[in-house]
């Protein structure tokens, strides 16, 4: 690590203040520790955000689930209103990383970091969630730009990540044997807006499976993709996947998130 | 057993000892030392495989802020290499090519994370700083990373001109050729056996603390043999008196071979605290790890095996490519070699065998023994092709194996690549697995499966080991620079606890719980009043070290031979005491006794004498009771067994699950039951991990594509089944050792990755898949469906 200097604000406003063109906004410290570590990163201060209220909680209200920032994915997983009110996205977040990682890393610092390989941007693009920062309301499917690159400008602050509670939802994900990232990982939603399927890990950001949605509209049951194939192309390759395998594990897992949501 | 009288005797799974301070946060590693006035070492590696270095401008990183010295090659001119252990001869007769492998790199970086600087400051933060500020002109070269084409490729070292290490063979060629014409029928296979990373958890650690009044360094070091170290230190790096350095190996986490070895950081921090007089210490992080740790196998095979009508194997060929990596590693040329060509008679009576081996220099980092060291791939390719050869000629793998065994009556046999087994038994450990692996029922198994949609396989594989190099005059013969022997040192203190002293090393297996055994089981003395002192060149005796399953055979039977010495003493002080002749005098259950009658002197009672000599047959005796033996093997041991692997293929993902895996070991006599099981645990997850998992990949351009557990794949507690492990039956006892001992510490990770993939070939048998390479990841395993069904 390089030096830097550290603040712990106690109001969103002040956070923002505090973050200059330099700065880095600590969330859990999952991914932005290592990278300091490294020396990949040599931000001049950290403000960090475990001081703000706003960022905090878990709420259900009026058709939506609600969750503040800085809420840690084990508390996603384990809480009574996300099982109830949309229990695959307490299966997704049980899915991520390892007891340690679930314990710190919050679904702001999953989304604002737009790994192209991490579960939360499934949920944001199949749910149809909506960002709530400090400036504005950003729809999820706009959110998402590309490797590493969200909709949100320099200083911007992620507050909470709101959910339309759908009808029905199961989330499959084909773990990377090493990391247990996401290779590949499907939402897929059945919800007042129609059928949504959020796929995560296979492209550079999480993208809307549109085939698949206009077939499982008709009928919502894994039969009804059996013959929809993914396009391999524009989809990632690395050591643990071609974008050609990356491609059917997207209907593997796309069937399997549909008998979940099934039930 | 007939041991139960000693609870913590021989037989018995005392719990370790040495436990009670791992899980409690207790343990004292290399790192938890902290010595007054240190400094720390950060090391400058080359981000290229293979570049010339133009030029090294260090002077802006001497002058910041904190930094103490800054170390190029240049000021270590006076230091010898890091020296290879192993001399192997090409079949030419030629010496193998031994290229200079310097603490620092000289004029040339031969792999990614090749030591180029050093900057020793009064914080490792401070220099990590001043480290950024070397600049190390590089000019690139073409990397050499595939063996294949190594030889058209540039020279990494002037001395080898084609990048070949050696070519060297074993056997008899023209025996193998006549087999081969005259085979009923021949199964070729072409494999890889994949390069791992070792990923002890703990990381190589060293600190070293010169003390000038007296002239005299110690060496903290994360190893597995002390000795060793201060040997090859000492003797060949810097010349010194070995007096004059003393290595010290605490509480190590793990070392599976790659902690044997003597690394560049161990020489760097020595000369440099002899230098400053100030300690100087150094921790690998993890990604140094990955690009400095000697990595393990990395082997390329053609193997054929010839079959007579009956099934019999008549021949055996192998030719084999080893990576060896930029540099010789202390015992990089034997692990391809000697360990590896000698077992392949495997647990069969192959007559004719031949091998060549070919070893290459690449860009990668040394490739040197990781557990097992050779004898996994020897395993590997003749289990393998074994298996194959049983599909083509549609036999049963297990009887195919069976009929090709060495008899128990066939003992001591003669194997025609050099090896003298001593004893065995295999029918008896493939029936014990079979059994215990439900093996004629597995068609059930398999169509339960089926109808779920997975695709269900079952793996057989036997192995043999051979453990503890020796005898040392045999090594000697063979090219070892070292002997092959153990020394044990017992003292009884004047109370009559005992301090047993160990050549040998702990890091993970448990000595002083299985070491205090053998103590209690033959003084018949609690356990608790024997303490086991290892890892210390000052406490105990000259000694090789842990590796190679060899610290019960050679450091046990040290012991037993110090303790025949103890028992001989303490019968003529008993026999003094006593008023009677020595030879009626016979040691018992802890006492020296007259034969024949309840007068005795327990060992207490003879050690206070022995301290306190005032009744002492001084005119016999010298006072004292404390014996050092050294004991040298006159053969390998030879443990054997059967592995029995099921597993899952879920056909649209292409994972496979291992659901359940059986291992029957003859490891001899078992000193704790406890202990040799979670060894074999250890060592069946480490197989696992190879066959499933873990691989090291470089890049064409030599960068390690996996180089952080991102990446490389470990295996985890969720990719393994619950074991079935039957190492209490012991058929066959080692017979030319005291204890009748084998060693256990590799056969898990040699035996079980072949297990593996001969499960997974089984369960892909109705595509007609033949073969697939380690790692068996999902992805190479759905590719083999799709290609098969492509085919069809
Ligand atoms: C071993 C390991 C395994 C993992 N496995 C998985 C996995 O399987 N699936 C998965 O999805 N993820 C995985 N992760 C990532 C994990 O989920 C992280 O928690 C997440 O990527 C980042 O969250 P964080 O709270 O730790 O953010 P931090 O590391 O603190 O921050 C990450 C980035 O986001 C910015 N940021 C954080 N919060 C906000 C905010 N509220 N507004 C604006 N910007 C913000 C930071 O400035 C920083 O740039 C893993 C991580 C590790 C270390």
């Amino acid at each position: 690590m390089y030096e830097f200097d550290y603040t712990r604000p106690s109001s969103v406003a002040d956070a923002a203040k505090a973050r200059g063109d330099d700065s880095s906004y600590l969330a859990g410290g999952m991914t932005l520790l290592p990278t300091l570590k490294q020396r990949l990163a040599r931000p001049d201060k950290l403000v960090d955000l475990s001081g703000l209220a706003e960022l905090k909680g878990i709420s259900v209200a009026g058709g939506t689930l609600t969750i503040g920032a800085m809420t840690c994915h084990a508390d996603v997983a384990n809480s009574a209103d996300v099982k109830k009110a949309i229990p695959a996205l307490a299966v997704l977040a049980s899915g991520i990383g390892d007891p340690q990682v679930r314990n710190r890393g919050t679904i702001g610092g999953s989304i604002a970091n737009a790994d192209p390989s991490a579960d939360y941007p499934a949920a944001v693009v199949a749910l149809n969630a909506t960002i709530h920062t400090n400036k504005r309301q950003l729809a999820g499917e706009q959110f998402f730009k590309g490797l590493f690159e969200t909709a949100l400008e320099p200083g911007e602050i992620v507050v909470k990540v709101s959910f339309p509670i759908p009808k029905r939802a199961g989330y499959c994900k084909f773990p990377n044997p090493a990391s247990r990232y996401a290779v590949v990982g499907v939402m897929v939603a059945d919800t007042a807006s129609g059928v949504r399927v959020g796929v995560t890990g296979a492209g550079p950001c999480a993208f809307r499976a549109k085939d698949m949605e206009a077939a499982l509209a008709k009928n919502f049951s894994a039969d009804a993709i059996a013959n929809v194939a993914m396009p391999a192309k524009g989809l990632n390759t690395d050591l643990h996947a071609t974008a050609e395998y990356r491609a059917h594990l997207v209907g593997v897992m796309a069937k399997r998130a549909i008998a979940a949501a099934l039930g | 057993m007939n041991h139960v009288a000693n609870p913590t005797g021989i037989g018995a799974s005392v719990k370790r000892v040495e436990d009670l301070r791992f899980v409690r946060g207790k343990g004292r590693y290399t790192d938890d030392i902290r010595l007054h006035g240190e400094t720390h070492a950060y090391i400058i590696r080359s981000p290229h495989a293979h570049a010339k270095i133009a030029k090294i401008d260090t002077s802006r990183a001497a002058a910041a802020a904190g930094v103490v010295m800054v170390i190029t090659a240049a000021d270590l001119a006076k230091l010898g290499g890091l020296p290879c252990g192993w001399l192997i001869h090409s079949k030419d007769g030629s010496p193998m090519k031994e290229p200079k492998h310097p603490v620092l790199a000289e004029g040339k970086v031969r792999h990614v994370g090749d030591s180029v600087a050093v900057v020793v400051a009064e914080t490792l933060a401070a220099a990590r700083d001043a480290a950024e500020l070397i600049e190390v002109d590089y000019e690139p070269l073409p990397a050499v990373i595939d063996m294949s084409k190594a030889a058209a490729g540039p020279a990494l070292h002037e001395a080898s001109p084609n990048n070949q290490c050696f070519d060297w063979h074993i056997g008899d060629e023209a025996a193998v050729k006549d087999a081969f014409a005259k085979a009923a029928h021949v199964t070729k296979l072409e494999l890889i056996n994949n390069r791992l990373a070792p990923n002890a958890i703990e990381p190589r650690a060293y600190i070293a603390d010169f003390i000038q009044a007296t002239g005299e360094t110690t060496l903290y070091t994360s190893n597995q043999n002390p000795h060793v170290i201060r040997l090859l230190a000492g003797a060949f790096v810097f010349q010194m008196p070995e007096h004059k350095l003393r290595v010290i190996a605490p509480d190590v986490g793990g070392g599976f071979g790659s902690k044997i070895y003597h690394y560049a950081e161990e020489a760097i921090v020595i000369w440099a605290a002899g230098q400053i007089g100030r300690p100087v210490r150094w921790t690998s992080d993890r990604s140094e790890a990955f690009i400095s740790d000697a990595q393990g196998r990395d082997h390329k095979t053609v193997v054929e095996l010839a079959l007579d009508k009956d099934g019999k194997f008549i021949g055996l060929r192998a030719d084999t490519l080893a990576n060896v990596g930029a540099y010789l590693s202390t015992f990089a040329s034997v692990v391809p070699t000697i360990l590896h060509a000698t077992l392949l008679a495997g647990n069969y009576t192959t007559p004719a065998i031949y091998c060549n081996v070919k070893a290459i220099f690449t860009n990668t980092v040394p490739v040197d023994a990781y557990r097992g060291a050779g004898r996994p791939e020897a395993t590997y390719l003749l289990e393998r092709v074994i298996d194959l050869a049983a599909i083509e000629t549609k036999r049963d793998p297990a009887e195919l194996r069976r009929i090709n065994f060495i008899a128990p009556s066939q003992f001591p046999y003669q194997t025609p690549v050099a090896l003298q087994y001593d004893t065995g038994n295999y029918g008896r450990t493939l029936d014990m697995a079979l059994a215990a692996a439900k093996y004629k029922d597995f068609p059930t198994r398999r169509a339960e499966a089926k109808a779920r949609g997975k695709l269900r396989g079952i793996g057989i594989a036997n192995y043999i080991e051979a453990c503890g190099i020796a005898p040392s005059a045999v090594a000697g013969a063979l090219g070892g620079r070292a002997g092959g022997y153990e020394s044990g040192a017992i003292r009884v203190n004047p109370t009559g606890s005992v301090t047993v002293m160990t050549g040998s090393h702990s890091h993970g297996q448990g000595h002083e719980t299985t070491f205090a055994q053998i103590v209690s089981d033959k003084l018949g003395i609690p356990f608790d009043q024997v303490d086991v002192v290892h890892g210390d060149t000052a406490r105990t005796p000259f000694g090789m070290g842990t590796y190679g399953s060899r610290s019960i055979a050679v450091g046990g039977s040290a012991l037993i031979k110090a303790m025949d010495k103890i028992i001989a003493k303490g019968k003529q002080i008993a026999a003094h005491l006593l008023e009677v002749s020595d030879q009626d005098v016979v040691f018992e259950n802890g006492a020296f006794t007259v034969a024949g009658t309840d007068r005795k002197k327990t060992i207490g009672e003879v050690a206070f004498q022995a301290y306190v000599p005032h009744n002492f047959p001084h005119d016999k005796l010298e006072p004292g009771l404390e014996e050092q033996a050294f004991y040298d093997p006159k053969n390998f041991t030879f443990p054997a067994g059967t592995y029995i692997c099921e597993v899952e293929i879920d056909p649209d993902t292409g994972v496979t699950k291992v659901v359940d895996f059986t291992a029957a070991d003859d490891f001899g006599r078992i000193i704790n039951p406890m202990i040799v099981e979670g060894q074999v645990q250890g060592g069946l997850a480490q197989g696992i991990g190879q066959a499933l998992l873990e691989h090291c990949i470089y890049g064409a351009d030599g960068q390690l594509l996996t180089g952080s557990f991102m990446d490389y794949a470990m295996p985890r507690a969720d990719d393994l089944p619950m074991f079935k492990i039957s190492t209490t039956d012991t058929p066959t006892p080692c017979t030319h050792n005291p204890l009748g001992v084998k060693g256990c510490g590799e056969a898990g990770a040699i035996g079980s990755p072949v297990a593996l993939i001969n499960a997974v070939v089984n369960a892909l048998s109705e595509f007609g898949v033949k073969h697939i390479d380690m790692p068996a990841t999902p992805q190479a395993v759905w590719r083999a469906i799709q290609t098969a069904k492509s085919k069809t």
